[in-house]
């Protein structure tokens, strides 16, 4: 699609949507949310930039290959699950760590539940974006 | 325990994303031979506590049963688990020489080692839920590796086949959801006591629809043809994994759900199975003797012994279990190997229609050896595992005066023979048509190496089986024990629960 009005709407979207996407994978770890929503509006920043600009643009701006991306998820994933053997657990039990904690505060909590989000994130964002780019370009 | 189970399932997800991300480099497909070789480590392992605890069961996750996902091994899962380690090294080894760059590339090892996950996914899981899940990984993947090349005849088989595996996906998930609102429940073990509360003839009809369901997966009559339609498609060492280890899960799905769960009704069920087994060891090899094509031939035979495997658990006796799970194991090792030396065949003599190929018995005496030992197997000649298995059945069937599904057993046996002698007649008796002298020569030695190597070591396990068949057959019959009392396996999954009552969570 040829439209400047598009193209330049495309330039504050995109980044936008990449925010939002960050947002939603945060805020899924104890509201509504989570990697795979956070990957699915992460990707539609990039899908509108293909749409806008064309597919060989949306690829170089994307870098490195979808799929290497939606591998990459997994790996990070299955890394997740895998980190609880440093902690003699079972596979994929959930690994935490508080921050500042004090007696009646928790402080900031992170955990192995978060990176196995970040991997799902990751996989979507990459493996939707593979199938839009390939069905964009035989279109 | 529970790293023991994780593992066969863990390290081929691992290799499929170093192996996909180096797709590009020689050193992928290296790390699918070291990832298989890795599997077949950690799946000895199992083996060993296995046979040395009896039941081995653990909880992913730290989340106890029937809440978290339990994964347990039992003798027959430990030993479905080693022999897809052997078998996925072997064709890992095999791809070295028969899967081309543009393959890889798109990303055949990956693919290849995740469907590999799937399977001892499905081995290994002790949830009827997390067992739809892994048979999820299997349809995506080997779809994936179907249609890898995207040739014509590769989308119209890979099509078919996928159609029909979802209508069995969606049967399967149905009778999910009808046995998780009967019981409440879909851990297997919980679920082996969970059912005796349940009505018993809405449970006979959920029942039903499991055996329809995994009878798509393991090719049953009538529900098979989407088999002969795909497999003779894609490339070698994809045709050899599929042959050797997908339609064998669908077996062993009906082999644990049939003896944990639905023992209710077995006049009813088994009746149906007592048929099914029959008509499909017919149906196939009648198919198998109109076709033409080596690989074809081939694929129609995997349905006729499916049905010799599903005798053994129609027949629900102490020894027909037993020649189940032995004719499981030996038929992936002759299966996965003949497709593999179809490869061979083809590379070297130009295809697998058997009307244009010829004289691989003069040029290439070794392959045509090679091709004897498996071949022969499967038609149930001694001293060859597969006239052990074969053996085990047919007196089984004799014991509880089956006479009849006997004899059709025996017939079905000399049936399988004309069609290796066809395969053998026109491949490798008969001069080639074109004058062409085929020679494993014209082969690189690296190619002969990764190529025959496999071939050998899978005939020589096939030979081993059959002169020693005794450590074999007395571990099949501890595992058909462990199938028809399950009170072990029930047992390990409430040890693996700790504090949690198993019996109380079930109400």
């Amino acid at each position: 699609m040829n439209s400047v009005i598009l193209r330049a709407g495309t330039r504050y979207l995109a980044g936008l949507l990449l925010l939002v996407s960050l947002f939603m994978l945060l805020r899924g770890h104890n509201e509504p949310g989570g990697g795979f929503i956070g990957g699915l509006i992460g990707a539609t920043g990039f899908v509108l930039y293909a749409v806008a600009c064309g597919t060989r643009d949306a690829r170089a701006a994307l870098r490195v290959a979808p799929e290497t991306i939606a591998i990459a998820g997994l790996l990070i994933a299955l890394g997740a699950g895998l980190a609880a053997a440093l902690f003699g657990d079972d596979l994929f039990t959930g690994q935490w760590l508080f921050i500042g904690e004090t007696e009646d505060d928790k402080g900031l909590p992170l955990s192995t539940v978060l990176v196995f989000d970040i991997g799902v994130y990751v996989a979507v964002f990459g493996s939707v974006l593979s199938l839009v780019f390939t069905m964009e370009e035989e279109v | 325990m529970s790293w023991l189970l994780a593992l066969p399932i863990a390290l081929p997800f691992l290799t499929a994303t170093l192996a996909f991300l180096l797709r590009h480099r020689p050193a992928g497909r290296w790390i699918s031979v070291w990832g298989s070789a890795a599997l077949l480590i950690a799946s000895a392992v199992l083996m060993a506590a296995v046979l040395d605890a009896g039941v081995v069961a653990g909880h992913m996750g730290g989340w106890p049963a029937p809440f978290g996902i339990t994964l347990v091994a039992d003798l027959l899962s430990a030993v479905m688990v080693v022999i897809t380690a052997i078998i996925a090294l072997a064709v890992s080894v095999y791809a070295l020489a028969d899967v081309d760059e543009a393959m890889e590339a798109q990303g055949y090892h990956a693919l290849f080692q995740v469907l590999i996950a799937g399977v001892t996914g499905a081995f290994l899981t002790g949830d009827l839920f997390n067992l739809y899940v892994w048979f999820e990984v299997m349809l995506i993947s080997s779809f994936g590796l179907l249609i890898l090349g995207g040739r014509a005849e590769q989308i119209d088989g890979g099509v078919k086949y996928v159609a029909l595996n979802l209508v069995s996906t969606i049967l399967f998930l149905t009778g999910i959801g009808l046995l998780y609102g009967m019981t409440g429940t879909l851990n297997m073990a919980d679920l082996a006591t969970a059912v005796d509360d349940a009505d018993q003839g809405l449970l006979t009809v959920v029942a039903t629809a499991f055996m329809i369901a995994f009878g798509v997966k393991a090719a049953l009559f009538p529900l098979f043809f989407w088999l002969p339609a795909s497999y003779h498609t894609p490339a070698f060492s994809v045709s050899a994994v599929f042959a050797g280890l997908l339609t064998k899960v669908g077996v062993y799905a009906l082999i644990r759900m049939f003896t944990l769960i639905f023992d209710h009704d077995i006049a009813f069920t088994h009746t149906i199975l007592l048929w099914v087994a029959g008509l499909t060891m017919v149906t196939g090899v009648l198919g198998a003797a109109a076709q033409t094509d080596f690989r074809k031939i081939l694929s129609f035979h995997i349905v006729s012994q499916i049905g010799y495997m599903i005798l053994g658990l129609a027949l629900l006796t102490p020894l027909a279990l037993v020649g189940a799970v032995f004719y499981l194991v030996h038929h992936i090792v002759v299966k996965a190997n003949l497709f593999l030396i179809a490869g061979v065949a083809s590379r070297i003599a130009g295809g697998t229609e058997l009307a244009r190929i010829g004289g691989l018995y003069k040029t290439a005496p070794l392959l045509a050896i090679l091709f004897l030992v498996p071949a022969f197997s499967l038609a149930g000649f001694p001293p060859l595992s597969g006239f052990w298995a074969k053996f085990i059945l047919v007196k089984a069937a004799l014991e509880v005066e089956g006479w009849i599904i006997a004899g059709v057993a025996l017939l079905v046996g000399l049936l399988t023979i004309y069609s290796m002698t066809k395969i053998w007649a026109q491949a490798f008796w008969e001069p080639h048509p074109e004058g062409v002298d085929p020679r494993l020569s014209s082969l690189t030695p690296y190619d002969r190496l990764a190529m025959l190597l496999p071939i050998g070591a899978l005939a020589v396990i096939t030979v081993v089986i059959g002169l020693f068949p005794e450590p074999f057959a007395a571990f099949a019959e501890d595992a058909a024990a462990q199938l028809l009392d399950p009170s072990a396996y029930i047992e390990a999954v409430a040890v693996a629960n700790g504090a949690v009552d198993i019996e109380g969570a079930a109400e």
